[in-house]
């Protein structure tokens, strides 16, 4: 009887993600996938816009309204960073897929400048934005 | 399946503590998580001061050092004490490794250790391998060929005996897949990175005549390319391979023999 209760014990499951220092490669790798997700919203957003001035006047009156707005022009940065930044993990997957830069080193390095490189090319694209618009 | 949260009854609760005699100048203090199958109940996290001007350098020579000195019960693997058996492999602050050859020096305030990840716990830092050694038998993890066989031995020239460096150190240990994120939520199906490591030393091999046969298991949605990169292997592994490298490599084998 006592085998058959050692047997019955309900083992628990050591934690995991809770105590994991995964580092930036781990973090990117979720946000490579929350950003290819939000890209699902900001191509509906593309599409409204195609849309819209396909429609008329009044139906792009709609949609200029809502992308001047303070939280559209919010959503518009989030696309533009969340659209650079998934382009920045594509192309590390890229580099990863020929079998190159599985250096440790290599890796860390490459991490930090797909994050420098996706605020700042974000930031860059705004500016360019508002001066081809003639802001300045 | 992803699963952030344990399930009913694997959250560690705040354990007991064990102070070091009054008067030692050089504590380091030591939080082990513990579940005992006798005594049912959630697991614990128990902290231990250890008087580190009589302990050894290693997070091993403490863990021996408290069973001796301090807690008879606490259980956990170990046996060369040298990094090349793999018995002591465990999640110590916050990523996983052997504890022999991890420096109590390199952790920062209060050491955490815990069993390897998303593991069914057997006792204390004991976790359950069983899953992890069927899916090594699983990739027939020996020579296999068809022509027949020689008067002496297989023979390897220098260069095709090079392509298994970076491979061959590999002790099964399972820090790597352990740390694989991939590897917790589906590490029913999921290879993981040390099974994918070492089919990749088959594959390789200039002597195995059926990597042909091996790609084919291989070829699945789950079984390899549940893989995504994350690196958290390569980081890990405390023999210093790549086994995000191996996966890649199969990944190309792959598409090689596609084209």
């Amino acid at each position: 009887m006592a085998e058959t209760e050692t047997l019955k014990v309900q083992r628990p499951l050591s934690p995991h993600i809770s105590i994991y220092r995964g580092g930036l490669t781990m973090l990117l790798s979720i946000v490579h996938r929350i950003t290819g997700g939000a890209l699902y919203f900001g191509t509906l957003l593309l599409a409204w816009w195609l849309i819209a001035a396909a429609t008329g006047p009044e139906a792009y009156a709609h949609f200029q309204w809502f992308v001047t707005s303070w939280i559209g022009t919010l959503v518009l940065v989030g696309y533009t960073w969340a659209l650079l930044h998934h382009l920045m993990g594509g192309l590390r997957h890229f580099m990863w897929d020929t079998g190159t830069a599985f250096g440790l080193s290599t890796v860390e390095l490459v991490a930090r400048l797909s994050v420098v490189l996706s605020f700042s090319l974000t930031g860059v694209v705004w500016v360019l934005g508002y001066y081809m618009a003639g802001a300045f | 399946m992803v699963e952030l949260a344990l399930p009913k009854g694997s959250a560690p609760k705040k354990g007991k503590t064990f102070k070091a005699p009054k008067g030692t100048k050089n504590i380091k203090a030591f939080q082990i998580y513990r579940w005992n199958p006798d005594d049912g109940g959630n697991p614990s996290l128990d902290t231990y001061e250890v008087d580190m001007d009589e302990c050894g350098p290693m997070v091993l020579d403490a863990l021996i050092k408290i069973k001796d000195e301090i807690d008879p019960t606490v259980t956990f693997r170990r046996s060369c004490r040298e990094g090349i058996c793999g018995s002591c492999a465990m999640n110590i602050d916050g990523t996983n490794t052997l504890a022999c050859t991890k420096a109590i020096g390199d952790i920062r305030g209060k050491a955490k250790v815990y069993p390897l990840p998303h593991m069914p716990v057997i006792k204390d830092l004991v976790p359950d391998l069983n899953n992890f050694y069927a899916q090594h038998r699983s990739i027939e993890p020996w020579l296999k060929t068809t022509s027949p066989e020689p008067q002496t031995e297989w023979k390897q020239s220098v260069e095709d005996r090079d392509k298994l460096d970076g491979l061959y150190e590999c002790i099964l240990c399972a820090c790597c897949s352990t740390s694989c994120p991939s590897y917790w939520w589906n590490g029913d199906r999921y290879l993981g990175p040390a099974i994918l490591l070492q089919a990749y030393r088959w594959l390789i091999d200039s002597r195995d005549e059926s990597a042909g046969e091996r790609l084919d298991d291989l070829e699945d949605p789950f079984r390899l390319y549940r893989c995504h990169t994350i690196m958290n292997c390569a980081k890990a592994c405390p023999k210093g391979l790549s086994p995000a490298k191996a996966i890649a490599e199969i990944k190309m084998m792959m598409v090689e023999r596609s084209v």
